[in-house]
């Protein structure tokens, strides 16, 4: 049975990553995971300086979901290189760096940094939600997209993915604007934008006023975009939005996606991914498939 | 360290208040590795119901490898829970966060509503003189169960129960004094015990709360902010859940 797919020319074991911001750099979840396990892990964002985030209450549950605004806290590229990278090297899986920046310097300092590091792929953020400069400022618009991919890949060392954001009106021009601005992969959904009311307290669920929903009652929208970007572009796609099990990884791959990222399911269960990895290989032995690659965009 | 995830026995459950249920789990290694001061997160059946709901543990017997949690119903995944029996499995994660630490300095420990719960674990392991306060809205619940442990003092904010007002009122009005404070409870009362440390020069140890995703460090939901760039974070933020939930009053600002 094969499982291995490969991103951009960087060949994962299996599909499944984890969606940046969900997991951090592992760390937290490798006393409960065995990360060698994934096929990558996608780090949370990483920004040239350290990020303190928005105020609290950063998070809500929503029906079949949650609403985050964390936005965007890291401690910043130096700290990244000189703890996180390290660890992650111990591992036995392909490293996704998720970038973000307020401005298009502060995203090719990122990139420029890590051009000198041991890491697989870059994954651009241009879709958070959560910060008021920078972030969606470049996925909600394709010429904007098209500079910042232009202005990434021109400085980038390894493959370039593309992170879209699913607030906008046509996901096809998004993905058609990164394939020309020379990105080498896209992946998608990024949360939506949400807004969630106490009405006891009559007040913003979180601090921010908005925040990103995720989780699977987002999942058929996620699901929908993939299979319109895959079929616009030519570009390997990570799918993401509500995968919960088995079933919800094979349905994002057969819509069009490569690998699929699991991200809210983690806070539900820690072993997710793990969960996952072996219903996908439980359901290709029922069901006589030899090669998981068979399965990308068998639904048209 | 040596947290997990199990699917775990409920071996009984009792109302022991107005929407306050006592429930104890059959447990295993989560009830032999807990501290006081540690929670564990508690997972809902409901598919709409993501996000575990993190819950103090009051008491762990390590013989027995039983936890007991002592919760109020506020909303739908809580209600859920209270509606379990003996027998019935719940999803556990587990034992969380970095506890309370020890000390034998003579000692106050302080609790308030539903922060009242995991002073009594602290109560029973602590090994020092010490006395305790614990604060109610109208009805009292668990305050027997100290006795055993230390001069209990109660105050209540509607003058059924104890000195009527707050936890501080009953300090004063008390005359309690200590050389270590330990509190749980409501961010106004740890405010309050924040001050009052201070004013005094004395140590305290303060258990906070806050919205919470993984319960393990990683997503970064439920910051405090910290007086001093954080090591772990490099910005004023620390995790309640993975550096706390308990912090020395003096590196936190609530």
């Amino acid at each position: 049975m094969n499982t291995k797919v490969k991103i951009a020319g960087v060949e994962f074991k299996n599909p499944i990553t984890v969606a940046s911001g969900t997991f951090g750099s592992g760390m937290e979840y490798d006393e409960l995971v065995d990360l060698n396990i994934l096929g990558a892990v996608t780090t949370k964002g990483v920004a040239s300086v350290p990020w303190a985030g928005n105020p609290t209450p950063r998070i809500a549950e929503t029906y079949g979901g949650m609403m985050n605004a964390i936005g965007l806290q890291n401690p910043g590229i130096d700290t990244f290189i000189e703890r996180d990278l390290p660890f992650l090297k111990t591992k036995d899986t392909k490293i996704i760096v998720n970038v973000c920046g307020k401005t298009v310097e502060d995203y090719v300092e990122v990139v420029e940094r890590l051009g000198e590091c041991d890491i697989d792929l870059l994954e651009i953020n241009v879709s958070c939600p959560n910060v008021k400069e920078g972030g969606i400022a470049f996925g909600q618009n394709p010429n904007a997209l098209l500079d910042i991919t232009k202005a990434v890949k021109a400085k980038a060392k390894q493959p370039v993915i593309m992170k879209l954001s699913p607030n906008v009106t046509d996901i096809t021009e998004m993905a058609k604007a990164a394939e020309a601005g020379g990105a080498d992969a896209l992946s998608l959904i990024n949360t939506l934008t949400g807004m969630k009311i106490d009405v006891n307290k009559r007040t913003f669920a979180v601090a921010n006023k908005t925040g990103g929903v995720s989780g699977p009652a987002i999942k058929p929208v996620a699901v929908r975009m993939v299979y319109q970007a895959a079929n616009a572009v030519k570009l390997p796609i990570i799918g993401m939005g509500g995968c919960m099990c088995a079933e919800d990884a094979l349905e994002f791959m057969m819509a069009g996606a490569t690998a699929v990222a699991v991200g809210t399911a983690n806070f539900n269960n820690p072993y997710a991914t793990r969960d996952i990895i072996n219903g996908m290989e439980d359901y290709m032995t029922r069901n006589n498939i030899e090669d998981i690659n068979e399965l990308i965009g068998c639904v048209r | 360290m040596g947290k997990a995830k199990i699917k775990a026995e409920i071996v009984r459950q009792d109302n022991i208040a107005t929407d306050i249920f006592s429930m104890v789990i059959s447990a295993g290694s989560i009830a032999k590795n807990a501290v006081p001061g540690q929670f564990v997160d508690l997972y809902s059946e409901d598919g709409s119901r993501l996000l575990p709901r993190p819950i103090s543990i009051c008491d762990a017997d390590k013989d027995a490898r039983t936890i007991r949690l002592v919760y109020r119903v506020a909303g739908k995944g809580t209600k859920e829970f209270s509606g379990l029996q003996s027998g019935d499995k719940i999803d556990l994660l587990g034992p969380l966060g970095n506890g309370f630490t020890l000390s034998d300095k003579k000692a106050i420990l302080i609790g308030g509503g539903i922060g009242i719960p995991p002073m009594l674990s602290l109560a029973k392991t602590l090994d020092c003189e010490k006395s305790i306060v614990l604060g109610y809205r109208d009805e009292e619940f668990l305050a027997n169960e100290f006795k055993p442990y230390g001069n209990v003092y109660m105050s209540g904010e509607s003058g059924t129960i104890g000195i009527k007002g707050t936890v501080m009122d009953a300090i004063r009005e008390y005359g309690v004094t200590g050389d270590i404070i330990y509190a749980c409870g409501p961010t106004p009362m740890l405010k309050a015990v924040q001050a009052y440390a201070s004013e005094h020069d004395i140590e305290a140890q303060l258990s906070l709360e806050e919205h919470m995703a993984c319960g393990i460090g990683a997503c970064l939901a439920c910051v405090c902010k910290s007086k001093d760039v954080d090591d772990h974070s490099k910005v004023k933020n620390k995790r309640v859940c993975k550096d706390g939930p308990v912090f020395d009053a003096r590196e936190v600002e609530l």
